[in-house]
């Protein structure tokens, strides 16, 4: 099967879900956490799992939420609750690829690779996988319906702490 | 001098004592190479995966014990067998798979077969070709082969050990540990999901913080800034008379103010008043009945099981090498969980693992003291909280299960 050429609008979707990508990966990797949980509609799911995890059909991740309220919890905790070595990240994304849309919806997968940079200045690839969303557009907005984080690799160095 | 003492360099270890451990143990690379006999070939039970993982005859997981790597699996007839994944002829391994369904194990290097017992079944081109090469006729298929493990089950979960003298299971782990892991693995299990944590630090810093029911609530401030735990609430610490395994659990709390707490001017009671916005990550359902919400317990030499709230997993404590340790993680519940369970199992999985709300700090300690210790090879820690001994207690503010782990470690190495 052959690739047949995008349409402009598609094109134009894709610059669109582009742009929103990068303000996501912005989000997290300049420590605005706070803002993090506004991608998300009110009852939007968020996972981070593995592939392992999906090929096996295994539902569970390292980190799950179902709704909104949810994930501000999360930055809640990390800013006041848990403990962890400061380290920010560096997303390198791939550009989304539209697997199905609609008018008011859109799927896409993107491809992401994350840095972690330790206080010490210790840079490592952290994670690498493939972002798995379904998109609402809503008043020229997109909002994640869902965000399924399916890493490439089973394995976490040390810990998990900022979302990714 | 005994072969298994410190380097002479190293700070001297008084026998019997169990406050002090001398850093040297975290970092000395012949004491790591002498654990993968003394402990993990000993007469210990060695964690190796779930029934439910391997189900139908042929079914297969590759594993370790220690770092040997092992292939565990289920025979024509049922029965679980398990050895290591060596090939017989010049040591490749045996099986590239993480799981899979195999009726036999053929080497992908030079095409010996062996059998699911871990058995050599056959050697490609024995007889040579065209009656040039080939073996000798006196070769002896049964007296090569990879070390097969005696296996056994108890509650679903697998376990193998290469020692003959190991005692059976409800044996070494004792009567009450036996009781505490009843209570959980009640039922037919499922898997849910799995991960490996990768730690910067030796295997033993992980496994003293497994068993370190004083650091719980300090370390971890969720449920401390939520308002949620307290270390005073009912509980205690069950600890086996070899020291080598133990149970820490914590009943729901009663309710009322903890002044210990307010005293100790703790961390996580300095925050302002806060809440969780979505509080249905700390619905519990009293599943046991018998209103314990957290329960740890732990099998030497390298088994955790874990029921925090709904969310129930085991964890395989692995070493890699003196200064890393595979940490893995299989998530589980029941065969008959209801859809209203199953999310509220995963909801109470964002409590444990890599990303918990209550244990992430725990893969970041262990490396914590790994390079604190980086030049203290003569220098001890100190581990008195709850007095000398290796015994059950009511009181979590206690250090007496590590104490019994460097009871049972020294007792396994002759240290
Ligand atoms: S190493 Fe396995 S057949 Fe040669
Ligand atoms: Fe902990």
């Amino acid at each position: 099967m052959r690739t047949p050429l995008p349409s402009s609008e598609h094109l134009l979707l894709t610059a669109q879900l582009t742009h929103f990508m990068e303000d996501y990966a912005r989000c997290l990797d300049q420590d605005d956490l706070e803002r993090w949980p506004e991608f998300f509609a009110d009852d939007a799911r968020y996972k981070i799992t593995t592939y392992d995890n999906i090929r096996a059909g295994y539902p569970f991740g390292m980190m799950y939420a179902d709704s909104a309220a949810m994930l501000r919890d999360r930055v809640k905790a990390l800013r006041n609750a848990n403990i962890y070595e400061e380290q920010r990240y560096r997303h390198i994304l791939g550009l989304p690829f539209i697997t199905r849309a609609a008018v008011h919806t859109v799927s896409a997968q993107t491809s992401f690779m994350i840095l972690r940079i330790m206080r010490d200045g210790q840079t490592m690839l952290f994670a690498s996988g493939q972002y798995q969303d379904s998109i609402a557009i809503h008043d020229q907005r997109f909002l994640f319906e869902e965000r399924i984080v399916v890493c490439d690799s089973s394995q976490i160095d040390t810990l998990l702490a900022l979302p990714l | 001098m005994h072969a298994s003492s410190p380097p002479a360099k190293h700070s001297p270890w008084p026998a019997g004592d169990l406050t002090r451990v001398p850093y040297w143990v975290y970092s000395d690379a012949a004491t790591h190479a002498r654990e993968q006999d003394a402990i993990y070939l000993g007469p210990v039970w060695n964690y190796l995966c779930l029934e439910a993982e391997i189900p139908k005859a042929g079914d297969f997981k590759t594993t370790w014990v220690g770092e040997m790597p092992v292939v565990v699996c289920r025979d024509e007839s049922g029965q679980l067998r398990a050895f290591e994944n060596r090939c017989a002829h010049r040591g490749s391994l045996l099986c590239l798979k993480n799981r899979g369904n195999a009726s036999e194990f053929t080497c992908v290097y030079h095409g010996w077969r062996h059998d699911m017992r871990g058995n050599l079944t056959g050697v490609a081109f024995r007889r040579g070709v065209n009656g040039e090469g080939g073996m000798p006729a006196d070769f002896d298929l049964a007296a090569q082969g990879p070390r097969q493990l005696r296996t056994t089950t108890l509650c679903g979960l697998v376990f193998g050990t290469l020692c003959a003298d190991t005692p059976a299971i409800e044996a070494f782990i004792g009567e009450e540990i036996l009781a505490r892991l009843q209570r959980v693995l009640h039922k037919p299990l499922r898997v849910y999901g799995e991960y490996t944590q990768v730690m910067p630090n030796n295997w033993k810093l992980y496994y003293e913080n497994v068993k370190d029911t004083y650091h719980s609530s300090i370390l971890h401030a969720f449920f401390g800034t939520f308002k949620v735990s307290r270390l005073s609430q009912g509980g205690g610490v069950i600890v086996h008379e070899s020291g080598a395994h133990h149970v820490s659990y914590s009943l729901a709390h009663q309710g009322g103010p903890d002044h210990a707490f307010e005293q100790e001017a703790l961390r996580s009671n300095q925050e302002q008043q806060l809440r969780l916005e979505d509080t249905s990550v700390l619905h519990i359902v009293d599943e046991f009945g018998d209103q314990c919400t957290v329960q740890i317990l732990t099998i030497f030499p390298g088994f955790v099981l874990q029921s925090i709230y709904n969310s129930i997993a085991v964890r395989q404590i692995l070493p890699r090498g003196v200064d890393q340790t595979h940490l893995v993680w299989t998530l589980i519940g029941f065969a008959d969980d209801d859809e209203a369970m199953q999310t509220l199992r995963m909801k109470h999985a964002n409590l444990v693992g890599p990303a918990g709300y209550v244990s992430m700090e725990d893969g970041a300690v262990g490396g914590f003291v790994q390079r604190g210790i980086a030049t203290a090879a003569s220098e001890s820690s100190v581990m008195l909280m709850g007095g000398r001994e290796a015994k059950s207690s009511a009181s979590r503010a206690s250090e007496a299960s590590i104490r019994g782990f460097w009871k049972a470690w020294r007792q396994a190495m002759g240290i």
